[in-house]
């Protein structure tokens, strides 16, 4: 198999250093398209990516091509603040993320690629005794899952983060959730690894292939056009993240979903000051430092509908001046870039993994601002709904139909199933 | 993004607060697919769209506005209640 042929190893790099590294090739084929596969999967993003991945090694379904209208990493995937976590609280998310976190935990050696996946730990911050008492539950929530949760007190998280303005007159710090088993990947190797997963088990990863119609025929899915030409298959898969409502009018579908832009910011790198994650809990901020150096941290939507990769002032204006609340030591970094990402917002802010009307036709969306956490179990269960005909498991909450009939909202916030509320 | 309230003129969009796409409100024995319709599902255009701001920190009028998605320029802002 390509991936041990080609496999990388402390032995390889070493001997690729010795030798000029001139015996390193490129990570997936670029093929041309097949005029039909047994199955497609629109966009290659990490979710298009870990469903390819998915469908080749646990299926054994290699007749697959990944269509991408631009390049791999170019989306989302590319875009997010890199937070992996499991700490969720009702049922449907919670065994879901649990799901994603084991296969993070194993995602290195099953792809045999340096994710950078980084178990840093989670701290949740919260300042008053209500917030406490929500955190509290939550973290039982999390226990109760099998996952991990501790509770800090003041003093608890001092010694993790000695640098937080504790004293604030405003919003005081009072403790924190840990959750030592989150942290942080590398986004783009995250695509990189499952593209070379998927395309070594000889899955087409056609890029600048974007898809412009969907066939349908008495009620089934035939195929699909694209700017490199018409291609047929019986399945067909969306997972197009912010662009989802676009290719579903293509089927003639309408979605719960609108596309909203979330917005981070990364610093100059400085000397490693933050290792772990830090949410404040009385703002939109929440900060990491990557291991370049940079401070890499974000808030909330900009709260209306765009298509626009970029944000507005005031969403910057809000981050900094929570930021700035939080940890006042930060104030000096120079920040060096910010942009934003096509968020695929749900009315209760959880996804969707499910069939659609249309015969062999598949949808994987909704993924809001926390997709990247579950592109390995989302990949998971969508390559098994796609092969078996049946939900995962772990993803069985995940209906479309939630929104219609009112039955298993998965309203997470707790502030209602409406689109301008999460 | 500044938008230009009928009542009050040019504001920054801060003051507003965004309800979403303005679509007609359906009878109320129309239905569950023409409620579903209305409550969830979205055309989510990438281009010309219309949607509906409240002005809270204003004059407290709800407003239709006209604007693209892709560029966040507006066209054209109207009373709710007079379109
Ligand atoms: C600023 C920011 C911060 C974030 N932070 C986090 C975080 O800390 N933790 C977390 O869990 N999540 C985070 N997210 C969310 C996460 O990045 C997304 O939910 C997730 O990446 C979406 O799935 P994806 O990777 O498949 O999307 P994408 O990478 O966007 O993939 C979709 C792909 O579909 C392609 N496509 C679209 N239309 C077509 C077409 N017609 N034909 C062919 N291809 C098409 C696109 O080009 C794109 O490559 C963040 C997002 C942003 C923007």
């Amino acid at each position: 198999m390509g991936i041990l042929k080609n496999g990388f190893s402390g032995l390889r790099v070493l001997k690729e250093g010795l030798t000029g590294n001139k015996g390193w090739t490129p990570h997936w084929r670029d093929p041309e398209p097949k005029a039909e596969y047994d199955i497609l999967i629109i966009g290659g993003g990490g979710h298009g990516l870990a469903t390819a991945h998915y469908l080749a090694s646990v299926h054994g379904l290699t007749n697959v091509a990944v269509l991408e209208k631009g390049y791999i990493g170019g989306g989302n995937i590319g875009r997010n603040t890199t937070i992996v976590r499991a700490n969720y609280f009702l049922p449907g998310n919670s065994e879901f993320y649990s799901h994603s976190l084991k296969l993070w935990e194993g995602l290195e050696q099953d792809l045999n690629y340096n994710v950078m996946h980084s178990q840093r730990g989670i701290f949740n911050l919260f300042h008053s005794d209500a917030q406490r008492d929500a955190f509290v539950r939550r973290g039982n929530a999390m226990i109760n899952q099998g996952d991990d949760a501790i509770l800090l007190d003041r003093e608890g998280v001092r010694k993790h983060l000695p640098y937080l303005d504790y004293d604030n007159a405003r919003f005081p710090v009072f403790g924190a959730l840990h959750h030592p088993r989150g942290g942080t990947a590398r986004h783009d190797a995250v695509a990189w690894g499952y593209a070379r997963g998927a395309d070594s088990r000889g899955v087409d990863i056609l890029q600048n292939c974007e898809v412009t119609g969907i066939d349908i025929e008495g009620g089934g899915v035939k195929g699909v056009q694209t700017t490199r030409g018409a291609i047929k298959a019986k399945k067909v898969g969306i997972v197009v993240a912010g662009r989802s409502g676009q290719v579903a009018a293509m089927a003639g579908m309408r979605l719960p979903i609108e596309s909203h832009v979330l917005q981070a910011f990364v610093t100059e790198g400085l000397k490693p000051v933050i290792d772990n994650v830090v949410t404040f809990g009385m703002g939109h901020f929440y900060i990491s430092q990557s291991d370049k150096g940079g401070l890499v941290f974000g808030g909330d939507l900009d709260s209306y509908a765009t298509y626009a990769a970029r944000g507005n002032l005031p969403m910057v204006e809000h981050v900094m001046e929570a930021g700035m609340t939080l940890m006042p030591m930060i104030g000096k970094a120079k920040i060096l870039r910010s942009w934003g990402g096509i968020m695929d917002m749900t009315p209760d802010g959880s996804p969707i993994i499910d069939k659609t009307d249309i015969e062999g036709l598949f949808i994987d969306c909704g993924w809001c601002y926390g997709g990247f956490k579950a592109a390995p179990a989302s990949g998971h269960c969508f390559a098994h709904l796609i092969a078996t005909g049946r939900p995962h498991e772990a993803a069985r909450g995940f209906r479309i139909d939630r929104f219609r009939t009112g039955y298993g909202i998965i309203d997470e916030e707790g502030t209602g199933s409406q689109h301008n509320l999460h | 993004m500044r938008i230009n309230c009928p009542i009050c003129g040019d504001r920054d969009h801060r003051e507003f607060y965004y309800r979403g796409a303005a679509m007609a409100r359906p009878d109320p024995d129309a239905g569950e697919a023409a409620w579903d319709d209305y409550v969830y599902l979205r055309e989510n255009p990438a281009g010309e769209t219309r949607d509906l701001w409240y002005h809270a920190s204003g004059c407290n009028a709800w407003i239709v506005v006209s604007r693209n998605t892709l560029t966040h320029a507006i066209t054209s802002t109207e009373l709710a209640a007079e379109s």
